[in-house]
């Protein structure tokens, strides 16, 4: 453990955007730590999400986009659920993972691997390809190996088919993809 | 009229936002004002000696003071003025602090709007006359809602002030939820050994009338003389009678009836003594279980009682009380457990509040003071507390502590490791807190003696595991989530305000807060007044609050109400509505408006008229809003004094 100096490493608007961005007040956590207690991924996390939200409060941008515990995060919601101060953690959650891949900071870089490959999946077909994305995966991360045992048991269920199935609408989930590309949905 | 106008500047609580002096020569050009100035501090010692001096010297006939809210200082500046021979009702206040300083940054707007209010008092000072009050008799008995530990000593204090009491108790026995304890913290003496003593002096008290299931009905009337109305209900045993032997307890067949002295945790029979140490030590038949209700035979009490105290065919009561004072005392409720679904209260037997634990513990309780799982009746060993159930969680509307939970948890660690020495406890908190004398100490010896161990987090879910119960909780200190398998779970549930709190303050006419608890009249200065005259506070009805506390408010409140009666003659509030005959058209409609039924229809000349009852008037205003003749005019306020005011206001 580092010692820290809060008077030169509180970052006040990182605390400020968190909460601008999650529309949440941070500063009604009173680390009750129900939302660790009752945190299925606990047992993976580096920081509990008690202590996450201890590190927004005290303004430790570094180390909380650094941390592993928010891509690891499930969402869940079982923290949002039981929060006594009705804090929806899971989206305070959602936001440093934001956060964290915009300034090109991500712990677990297979997690963020995975979401691309599904939604260029989705942005191509308008709905989920998952042979495409395990393809993407696979291509993105050299893990060849990856969850092959799931094979034989989805297969039969018509979930690895070799062409996907595209919706219709293609325009509009195209127009989606534009708007969040130019950042109306940040 | 030649008016002295005084501008406080409050130290910088006026005078940071307000140019007080820009205010005061403002007041010098308004009409009849003879004086304007501003003062440091009017409220002070020399602040009234300077207005008294200035009446004197300057031969002042009103004084106007902008300062702040009436509710602070309304009565010091009145006595001052009456001081200097003034009536105290030739005085106005305009208050500048809160609605105008304490409210807004802009220093000129302010100083506008602080001027504006002080014209405004001006022209209303211009319109006031002298008022007297009149003098009246004070019943001097006090009416004692509610039998808990508060209300036991507040009815204690005031018979041995030599005033007569009427004690009011909703269940069949005094005693509380103080009666429902095994031990109390922080010396873990016997709670019913130190109550039961204080039960007994109030019913042999000579100067105490005690009236068990009994409840408040009405009120009527005013300080120094409440009617007050109270439903005795149904007990079907003549209480003359019985003899509290308990004899119907021992053969009566129906034994299903809910046992609310034991917390549900059992059944009990249909005719029942709730404890031994009860007083008054009566049996009441509840007719939701008895069998001579539900199929109309049975009849095994009346046979074998040996007084014939039973009576199926009793009926409810209304009696009439007159007392001069009322305090209430009505406690508090637990809050309910199964409100949080993943705990499991409610689905699991062995998932229980604390005051059923404290009935398990109790000798007197269900299991006989050993500690027995409500499921199997097994001897649990490992015991997990979790406190703040129902407190601090603005989730479920209870953001404030309940306060005595943290002490409570750590008695009964203690007790538990004392009645089952191989058991392990865990408590669950999130801060301990133990402000009191002693306390602190007291959770440290649960921890440090007696082994508790405690862990800081919350707990996420209860749920069944073959015999036992996981506990699934967080570490916060350790950074990681833990479980624990549990054979009891006792939950620290809150307090809340009683079921009903707030029909009864309606009844009494004070205010209760957001939670249903009593309002007091200052938060610090006066803990145990309300805003209405002669009703006073006592105990967990105001707020969550423990033992020592509660006894505390009762003997303060009880001394309100000797000092309220130390006086043979009350002054009644002259600011009252009154009825010009001559305009009055007998409408009636400010009969049907009035809430305290203080306006009566008379006969004048053969025409009907409405006359205002000025002993039970409160000088509300409504019939004045509702007269369409504008016959009902309240003193202070009539309409011209208002209409100066607002044309004080809209000048332009």
């Amino acid at each position: 453990m580092t010692s820290i100096n809060y008077s030169n490493r509180f970052d006040a608007n990182f605390v400020r955007m968190v909460e601008e961005a999650s529309e949440q007040r941070l500063s009604q956590c009173y680390q009750c730590g129900k939302c660790t207690a009752g945190c299925p991924c606990t047992f993976a996390y580096d920081y509990p999400v008690n202590q996450i939200m201890r590190l927004v409060q005290s303004g430790q941008k570094d180390t909380v986009l650094n941390c592993k515990a928010i891509w690891l995060c499930a969402t869940c919601e079982s923290c949002t659920a039981r929060c006594p101060n009705n804090i929806d953690v899971a989206r305070v959650i959602d936001v440093l993972r934001h956060m964290a891949r915009r300034e090109d900071r991500v712990a677990i870089s297979e997690v963020k691997k995975f979401w691309d490959s599904f939604l260029k999946s989705v942005q191509t077909n308008g709905r989920l390809f998952e042979t495409g994305v395990l393809a993407g995966y696979i291509a993105k991360t050299g893990r060849i190996f990856t969850d092959l045992d799931l094979g034989p048991r989805i297969a039969p269920k018509g979930k690895l088919s070799f062409r996907p199935h595209k919706v219709k609408g293609q325009a509009e989930i195209a127009r989606i993809f534009e708007r969040f590309n130019k950042g109306v949905i940040s | 009229m030649r008016i002295g106008v005084f501008v406080c500047h409050c130290g910088s609580n006026i005078e940071g936002t307000v140019d007080t002096a820009a205010v005061a020569r403002a007041a010098l050009g308004f009409p009849e004002v003879a004086l304007a100035t501003d003062a440091m501090y009017t409220c002070s010692e020399p602040g009234q000696d300077a207005i008294v001096q200035a009446i004197r010297e300057k031969g002042l006939s009103g004084i106007v003071v902008a300062s702040c809210s009436p509710r602070m200082h309304e009565n010091t500046f009145r006595r001052a003025v009456e001081r200097a021979g003034l009536n105290r009702y030739m005085f106005e206040m305009a208050n500048i602090r809160e609605h105008v300083s304490w409210i807004g940054k802009d220093r000129e707007a302010n100083t506008n709007k602080a001027t504006e209010l002080v014209r405004m008092a001006v022209e209303k000072l211009r319109r006031n006359t002298p008022l007297f009050s009149n003098k009246f008799d004070v019943t001097k008995r006090v009416l004692v809602i509610g039998g808990g530990v508060a209300g036991i000593q507040a009815a204690l204090d005031c018979a041995e002030g030599g005033k007569e009491v009427v004690l009011v108790e909703r269940e069949s026995s005094i005693g509380g939820k103080m009666a429902k304890l095994d031990k109390t913290f922080p010396t873990v003496d016997c709670s019913s050994c130190i109550l039961g003593p204080k039960m007994v002096d109030v019913a042999q008290h000579p100067n105490i009338k005690l009236l068990a299931c009994t409840e408040l009905k009405s009120v009527g009337g005013y300080v120094g003389n409440f009617q007050v109305e109270l439903r005795k209900k149904a007990t079907y045993v003549d209480w003359t009678k019985c003899t509290g032997c308990g004899q119907c307890m021992e053969k009566c067949p129906s034994k299903k009836s809910e046992d609310r002295f034991n917390e549900r945790i059992g059944v009990t029979t249909a005719i029942n003594i709730p404890f031994p140490q009860a007083i008054p030590k009566k049996a009441v038949i509840d007719p939701a279980s008895c069998r001579h209700f539900l199929k109309g035979k049975c009849g095994v009490c009346a046979k074998v009682c040996p007084t014939g105290a039973i009576d199926y065919e009793m009926k409810e009561e209304v009696l009439t009380e007159q007392v001069g004072a009322i305090i209430a005392a009505t406690g508090y409720d637990v809050f309910d457990i199964s409100k949080i679904g993943e705990y499991g209260a409610g689905r699991y037997p062995d998932v229980i509040t604390s005051l059923q634990y404290e009935r398990l513990l109790s000798a007197s309780g269900p299991t006989g003071g050993h500690i027995k799982r409500p499921s199997d009746g097994a001897e649990p060993k490992t015991i997990v507390f979790v406190q703040c159930v129902g407190s601090r969680d603005k989730s479920l509307g209870r953001p404030y502590c309940s306060g005595f939970c943290c002490m409570y948890t750590a008695k009964q660690a203690i007790l538990t490791r004392d009645h089952i020495p191989d058991s392990q406890v865990f408590v669950f908190y999130m801060d301990i807190r133990a402000p009191g004398k002693l306390y602190d100490e007291f959770t440290r010896r649960a921890m440090e003696e007696y082994g508790a161990r405690y862990i800081r987090g919350r707990v996420a879910m209860v749920y069944p595991q073959g015999s036992k119960y996981i506990v699934r909780g967080a570490d916060t200190l350790l950074g990681t989530n833990v479980e624990i398998e549990a054979d009891l779970v006792v939950l620290a549930a809150g307090a809340e305000a009683a079921a009903g709190a707030p029909a009864l303050a309606e009844k009494l006419r004070i205010s209760y807060d957001p939670y249903g608890f009593f309002v007091e009249s200052h938060p610090k200065l006066r803990p145990v007044e309300t805003n209405t005259a002669g009703v006073y506070l006592a105990g967990s009805c105001q707020g969550p609050k423990d033992i020592p506390s509660s006894v505390a408010q009762g003997s303060a409140a009880a001394a309100k109400v000797l000092a309220l009666f130390s006086k043979d003659k009350l002054e009644s509030d002259p600011q009252i509505s009154r009825v010009d005959i001559k305009r009055c058209v007998g409408c009636g409609k400010c009969i049907l408006t009035c809430p305290y039924g203080a306006i009566k229809k008379i006969d004048f000349r053969g025409e009907p008229k409405a006359e205002v009852v000025a002993t039970v008037c409160q000088g509300c205003g409504i019939c004045t809003s509702t007269c369409p003749q504008g016959a009902a005019q309240l003193a202070h306020f009539t309409d011209d004094q208002i209409l100066a005011e607002v044309n004080a206001l809209c000048r332009f």
